[in-house]
């Protein structure tokens, strides 16, 4: 069975910033990231949907201490946002000072900012034609 | 099925940066398992042995092959089992099935790690792989990120102040420190205080350095009998008398539930179930603490406290010894130290040692007649096991 959405056209798209998803025929709910079956009801009935990036912090964290070879990351902002659609899609907050941010940033409205940041990858996860040109990190800006 | 027992334990001092190999450490381990079961490495029929990250601080892939060979376990079946840090669970879990089904009478089981080796850069690179490569890993998730977003979530969405959260994150950490020095295995042998954990360098927030645990190296290893072989190998069997296994998928499929591990739940009812026990029963329990808010979140899934309230476990001193459920008197992950592929492993050790009356005095639990662990191998492998003093 052919995967209705791959990590190589959602990443092409969100680089583009279009967030792509999928929308269940059978319940109606959105799944995104995407994955076989529909996250909610385990149906494989979908279709691919452009969702409109916008959503609510629900948590998040700012990282000192960063992996190998991403030391110059430090210190980043970390969300998890929860779509309009009702996805979780996990992403960094941008347009804030990271020494800055404490508990107030749950419950921010933020959307897709115009460009996403990009991971090239390294040693252990640039192999793969998948992911050629890069990780697309969906970046959020408040809205 | 049948019934399945721990005859023998073996458990190696977990350390930093160790000065042998991730062989040389479980086959301490194993021998010790062996010795200790009056058993020869000839008799062991099948090995299960818990690795993570292997490949990445030694270059060595498939250790469990050349760990049979190493302890004269010669041509035997070995497997590999890769959960994260519930590896080692898991192999305990699948050789307690193996035994129960009648497959195999002696098999040993366990799990070793040298994470220690790789330094911080790299391990938190490797251990970063037991997240999604390619949703979340690019975004800069790292294990205490993603527990320190469960943390954070923890207090928005039970109302806990973030301060109250963080002084009961403290106090998790005080009592496995102040537990830890007691114990010969633990990497860490001295105590902390509130204060100490609260003024370390943050590492993710609102996770501070004494927050987290410390990457480890080290092995454990058990024997695992049938009930009719245990008989004649030891008068003071343990009984594995309920299992669980779970799994789940990244953090943002796990929506619905978070900061619960919906997969923890899963998990311990089919171990409970099985075991045919409630929470109240259990005596004693190892919980999975790689992070200080990781224990409170699974002290309530667990069932010991309502959710939004185990914090107050510790505050109330009933994770103590002499309390309601006493947690993680060996140390846990935190003071103990977390050589993944060994923790589940550990845990076991550690429950059997204390219904035999064998750890030190300081920190010997009265009257355990059963015992629970809990591992949690990067976002959501989970495995759990009952134990059940057999004398
Ligand atoms: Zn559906």
């Amino acid at each position: 069975m052919d995967y209705k959405l791959t990590f190589k056209e959602f990443n092409k798209a969100l680089k583009r910033g279009k967030l792509l998803g999928l929308k269940c025929r059978d319940c109606g709910k959105f799944t995104c990231p995407p994955k076989m079956a529909c996250q909610e009801c385990g149906s494989t009935n979908l279709d691919i949907a452009e969702l409109n990036g916008s959503g609510k912090v629900v948590t998040f964290t700012v990282s000192y201490v960063p992996s190998e070879g991403r030391e110059a990351e430090a210190p980043y902002t970390i969300v998890m946002v929860e779509l309009d659609e009702g996805p979780w899609l996990m992403g960094n907050l941008t347009d804030i000072d990271p020494n800055k941010v404490t508990m107030d940033v749950i419950d921010r409205s933020v959307k897709l900012g115009l460009r996403s940041k990009v991971l090239p990858g390294d040693t252990y996860s640039i192999g793969g034609k998948e992911a050629e040109g890069g990780f697309a990190r969906p970046t959020f800006v408040f809205a | 099925m049948r019934k399945v027992a721990i005859v023998g334990t073996g458990h190696t001092p977990f350390t930093f940066a160790a000065e042998k190999s991730s062989v040389e450490l479980f086959s301490e381990a194993a021998m010790d398992a062996i010795n200790e079961s009056h058993l020869k490495s000839k008799d062991v029929q099948a090995m299960y042995v818990g690795n993570v990250l292997g490949d990445f601080s030694e270059g060595q892939a498939m250790v469990q092959s050349y760990c049979a060979d190493d302890i004269g376990a010669f041509h035997i079946p070995s497997t590999r089992f890769e959960g994260a840090c519930a590896s080692s669970s898991l192999a305990i879990r699948d050789a307690f099935i193996w035994v129960a089904s009648g497959f195999y009478d002696i098999v040993l089981a366990g799990g070793v790690e040298t994470a220690a080796k790789m330094g911080t850069p790299l391990a938190t690179r490797t251990f970063a792989m037991a997240h999604d490569s390619h949703y979340e890993y690019p975004i800069g998730l790292t294990f205490p990120g993603f527990f320190a977003m469960l943390a954070h979530l923890y207090c928005s969405k039970y109302s806990v102040p973030l301060e109250k959260l963080k002084e009961q994150m403290a106090l998790v950490s005080v009592q496995s420190h102040r537990y830890g020095v007691h114990n010969a295995f633990a990497q860490f042998h001295k105590e902390i205080a509130v204060e100490d954990v609260l003024k370390g360098f943050m590492v993710c927030s609102p996770l501070q350095l004494l927050d987290c645990c410390p990457f480890s190296d080290g092995a454990a290893a058990v024997i695992l009998t049938s009930e009719e072989k245990a008989k004649e190998l030891t008068d003071k069997p343990v009984y594995i008398i309920g299992i669980g296994q779970s799994s789940s998928g990244k953090l943002s499929a796990q929506k619905d539930y978070a900061p619960r591990i919906r997969a923890r739940e899963v998990s311990v009812k089919q171990a409970y179930d099985m075991a045919g026990i409630k929470p109240e029963d259990v005596d004693l329990c190892e919980l999975h603490d790689c992070f200080s808010i990781a224990s409170i979140i699974s002290a309530e899934s667990l069932g010991f406290a309502e959710f939004g309230k185990g914090g107050e476990l510790w505050q109330k001193g009933e994770t103590k010894i002499g309390g309601t459920i006493p947690i993680n008197i060996s140390g846990g992950l935190k003071s103990k130290g977390h050589p993944i592929g060994a923790t589940g492993a550990s845990q076991v050790f550690e429950i059997v040692h204390q219904m035999r009356g064998h750890v030190e005095p300081e920190r010997q639990v009265e009257g355990v007649n059963i015992g629970l662990t809990d591992t949690l191998g990067g976002d959501g492998v989970l495995c759990n096991m009952v134990l059940q003093k057999g004398w």
